[in-house]
């Protein structure tokens, strides 16, 4: 079967639309295989702008592992704005990928990432777009099966309607199996039709497929049980861990876009997983253990990732950088391999310690000096004890001026609002922060050139954390204590005016938290929303508190729940979450011990270096925490050829 | 007084190079600061020995001039960099047009020539193909005719501000109509004034004067931009560098 493209036609809308050259393809690395070669086409979506999702290393890692298989294709595809969707339909032009711009709906596969639940709504447009079925029961052997992935995939309820399979934890490995399945049952002529793909899908391991398990509720709108309805299927699905970072060193080639995308440099991961323990992190909670590359794997990386891509900027990425084993002396000699070429290194927001000062000011020795940042998450010392990331109001004062002494000028400090157990007077000490930094800052640099930006977001509590049972704020009093702060920090003009305040009013976090506690019966609102115009819910400019509670409140009323019921409602120790079925090995227990001891604000450690504290995740996965240091050295690298001289 | 980062300043720029490239196919679709950043990027490839500015934030020493709105393809782009080290022009030529995406293809990179003053200076006007595909020649022919015979067409040019109404006729020194397998064209040498008037302008200023409304999207391609010469037509910009350096050469060839 030929499948063309459908650029011809899609030309045309081209000059039309803002940004065309996001819908054009053709970035450098960028990989096209013949259709007919390969049993097996992915295609793989993330469900938003271009210029956000070409960035994102998982679906890059994906496009790369799938394109090496000699049996299998990756294509990418992104969410398109409403001027060219409104141009596609009217010309009758479906979804399609970049690459090649061939349509969606040809693929036998559609990964779709979420980081965020605020995509769900782009999903449905795609499928729509695409000429797929929006719900999964309608889909026939023609149809894509679609594959949710991401972070979000630990709790596909909401979308568990419009997907066929969600993936739980990390892709390298899974995508193999998912292509392996799908091409034995191709060969053989489909077997069982749909049913049995699902069925045969539903047997891998993290492999996830909604519609064989039922979920039952109790008179006071809690779930009573989820079960599976197939004797073949497991009755808890377990995530998938990849071990030895060094055997997955992707993306070997990098994607570079013509397009401006949300970041301009080049990532690569140094490690993942973070066993810190922030309470509200649910990144840190799923991605468990520690696994590190070593400092070698990741010179290679960079090396290579540079000489593909051109960038001038490589970005050391993890939950918490400046925690890698060998993280000082992997600043300091990558630092000496590029002397003298412009290159800058960065790390993503730090934790505030004045070690990372000392390595933000080796890392940018060859580049660009722009800002540091700091993730202190909540504003007073109580409120730090009960998130778990403790750290003492002189520690922050004192590393944020120790930055200003070192010549940068601009400091960017993370918090979260609405966290459990908060007052008001917990937020009002970011003013104080903020204020003590310049005043400390000013008189250590001998300059009033410096500045603090504050950047604020509202918290939203996530499925398997220790805050999966607490209440969310309301946006009202987020909104409220936000107003707070703005005065206190605009009270003193002489301070105030070096101090930025970045916030978000309270309304999309609301939104977030009913799509990430949500359950089954959650889908029909997110229905309502995009046949109501809802998408790209992740853009304030696009995004309608209005259409989404009104949808809510009519959605849900039938099942005798709210919205007010998924968000600000405390859960009970014995509530069936409807992520309870999907196993982050996580023991409830713990989380549930965990969730106690936040309130009476007692620390735990980080078990890379104190005893392990039985969270339970290696023992169920079969895992192991993997880190340095490795005691091997970057070796200076042969000088730059004179390819031009 | 003002901040300096410590340690000796960049190296100085000991060459500059003149090169012209294309925006053909898809990338017609590219905006003038996607091709500075994938400009820039294949220059680091390519490992050629840009010069930098000074300061906290060293850029490369590009100088991008009189850029093709975004949507329109070009066979005439250009742009001017600075070297802190001598390379040989087709070295550099071939090793840039390797290392950026196929569409965008280094045709051209001369030195430039001493004395021969900016090379902005001496692009002052487009010589455009536009392609109308979907419209008889006939009427095309008679929309031309009507604009020419005007001294001013005032159109309502989108600007980010707003719209602002602009003369789309002052700046077209001559328009002919031709056809190709079946399809308008239309060729006209436009002045590169300010505000600048586009392909999309001088298709307003058709609408307005003989309610021209093509039925397919149009596409207008740049084939040179260069100074204006006594024919009308568009001089080569980097002649006089190449006159320099011939003269140069020949002072140097053995006797």
């Amino acid at each position: 079967m030929t499948v063309d493209s459908l650029y011809p036609r899609l030309e045309p809308l081209l000059a039309q639309v803002q940004k065309p050259i996001q819908y054009v393809g053709g970035e450098l690395n960028a990989q096209t295989k013949p259709w007919d070669d390969v049993p097996v086409h992915w295609a793989l979506m993330y469900p938003d702008a271009y210029e956000v999702g070409l960035p994102n290393q998982g679906l890059m890692i994906l496009y790369e592992v799938l394109n090496e298989r000699p049996d299998a294709l990756a294509e990418r595809t992104y969410a398109v704005w409403p001027d060219l969707a409104a141009l596609m339909r009217e010309a009758g032009v479906g979804q399609f990928t970049v690459d090649n711009h061939r349509p969606v709906a040809a693929f036998d596969v559609l990964g779709v990432s979420f980081a965020t639940e605020l995509g769900y709504t782009n999903l449905l447009e795609a499928l729509d777009l695409a000429g797929v079925p929006l719900r999964a029961v309608d889909r026939d052997e023609s149809h894509p099966v679609v594959v949710a992935g991401g972070h979000a995939a630990f709790n596909p309820e909401p979308v568990s309607d419009f997907v066929d399979c969600a993936v739980l934890g990390d892709g390298e490995q899974v995508v193999g199996d998912i292509t392996d399945v799908v091409k034995a049952w191709k060969a053989h002529g489909r077997p069982g039709g749909r049913v049995e793909l699902l069925a045969r899908l539903a047997r891998i391991d993290g492999v996830y497929v909604p519609r064989f398990f039922a979920v039952s509720y109790a008179g006071d709108g809690t779930i009573a049980d989820v079960s599976p309805t197939r004797g073949d299927v497991p009755a808890r699905v377990g995530k998938r861990t990849v071990l030895d970072l060094d055997e997955w060193p992707y993306p070997k080639q990098p994607l570079v876009p013509l397009a401006e995308s949300v970041h301009e440099r080049m990532s690569v991961e140094i490690f993942r997983g973070c066993t810190r323990g922030c309470r509200f992190c649910q990144a840190g909670m799923i991605t468990r253990p520690v696994r590190e590359r070593t400092i070698t794997g990741i010179g290679s990386m960079v090396d290579a990732g540079l000489k593909a891509t051109g960038y001038e900027e490589v970005g050391l990425l993890s939950l918490s950088s400046a925690d890698h084993s060998e993280i000082g002396q992997l600043a300091k000699e990558l630092a000496d391999r590029y002397e003298g070429t412009n290159t800058g290194l960065s790390l993503p927001s730090t934790r505030v310690d004045a070690f990372n000062v000392t390595l933000a000011n080796e890392l940018s020795r060859n580049g660009r000096r722009s800002g540091l940042t700091f993730a202190p998450e909540g504003g007073s010392e109580r409120i730090r004890r009960v998130i778990n990331k403790t750290v003492s109001k002189e520690d922050l004062v004192r590393t944020v001026t120790t930055a200003y002494a070192n010549g940068w000028r601009q400091v960017k400090l993370y918090f979260m609002c609405g966290l459990p157990t908060e007052t008001d007077e917990d937020v009002l000490e970011i003013a104080e922060l903020a204020v003590e930094v310049i005043r400390a800052g000013r008189e250590a640099s001998g300059s009033k050139d410096i500045r603090c930006t504050v950047s604020i977001g509202g918290f939203v509590p996530k499925p398997h954390t220790p805050f999966q049972w607490a209440a969310q704020a309301s946006a009202e009093t987020i909104d409220s204590r936000l107003k707070l702060l703005r005065e206190a920090i605009n009270s003193d003009r002489r301070i105030g005016r070096s101090i930025g305040l970045r916030y978000h009013d309270g309304k999309p976090g609301v939104i977030e938290g009913l799509l990430s506690r949500g359950d089954r019966r959650v889908g029909r609102v997110i229905e309502r929303v995009w046949r109501e115009g809802g998408r790209f819910d992740g853009w304030s400019e696009h995004f309608s508190y209005d259409r989404w509670t009104t949808a809510a409140a009519e959605e849900l009323a039938p099942f005798g729940v709210d919205l007010d019921w998924y968000t600000t409602r405390e859960r009970t120790q014995d509530e069936v979450l409807p992520w309870d079925h999907l196993d982050s090995g996580l023991d409830k227990e713990w989380l549930w011990d965990d969730w106690q001891e936040s309130l009476s604000e007692e620390e735990v450690a980080d078990c890379r270096w104190t005893p392990c504290y039985d969270c339970g995740v290696c023992p169920t996965m079969g895992t192991e925490i993997q880190i340095g240091p490795t005691g091997r050295s970057l070796i200076p690298l042969t000088p730059v050829p004179a390819s031009t001289r | 007084m003002a901040r300096q980062p410590s340690g000796p300043p960049p190296p100085p720029t000991v060459q500059k190079l003149r090169l012209r490239y294309t925006k053909r196919g898809p990338l017609r679709f590219a905006s003038h600061r996607d091709l500075a950043r994938a400009l820039e990027r294949a220059l680091r490839r390519a490992q050629v020995p840009m010069a930098f500015s000074a300061g906290f934030s060293p850029h490369p020493k590009i100088s991008y001039m009189g850029a093709a709105p975004t949507g329109a393809a070009s066979e005439a782009e250009y742009v001017e960099i600075g070297l802190s080290r001598r390379c040989d022009p087709e070295q550099v030529r071939a090793a840039l047009d390797a290392s950026l995406p196929p569409g965008i293809d280094v045709l051209e990179c001369v030195e430039a020539g001493e004395g021969t003053g900016a090379l902005a200076d001496r692009l002052d006007a487009t010589r455009w193909r536009i392609d109308l595909p979907g419209v008889p020649v006939e009427e095309l022919a008679a929309a031309v005719a009507a604009m020419l015979e005007r001294d001013v067409v005032t159109v309502t040019k989108r600007t980010k501000d707003g719209t602002r109404d602009v003369d789309a006729r002052a700046a077209v020194v001559s328009a002919t109509v031709a056809h190709e397998a079946g399809c308008a064209i239309l060729h006209m040498v436009v002045r590169q004034l300010t505000p600048t008037v586009r392909p999309d302008d001088v298709m307003a200023a058709l609408a307005v004067v003989a309610d021209l409304h093509p039925p397919l999207p149009v596409r207008a391609v740049r084939e040179a931009q260069g100074r204006l010469d006594d024919s009308g037509d568009v001089a080569d910009p980097l002649e006089p560098d190449r006159a320099v350096r011939s003269y140069c050469q020949e002072e140097r060839a053995p006797v």
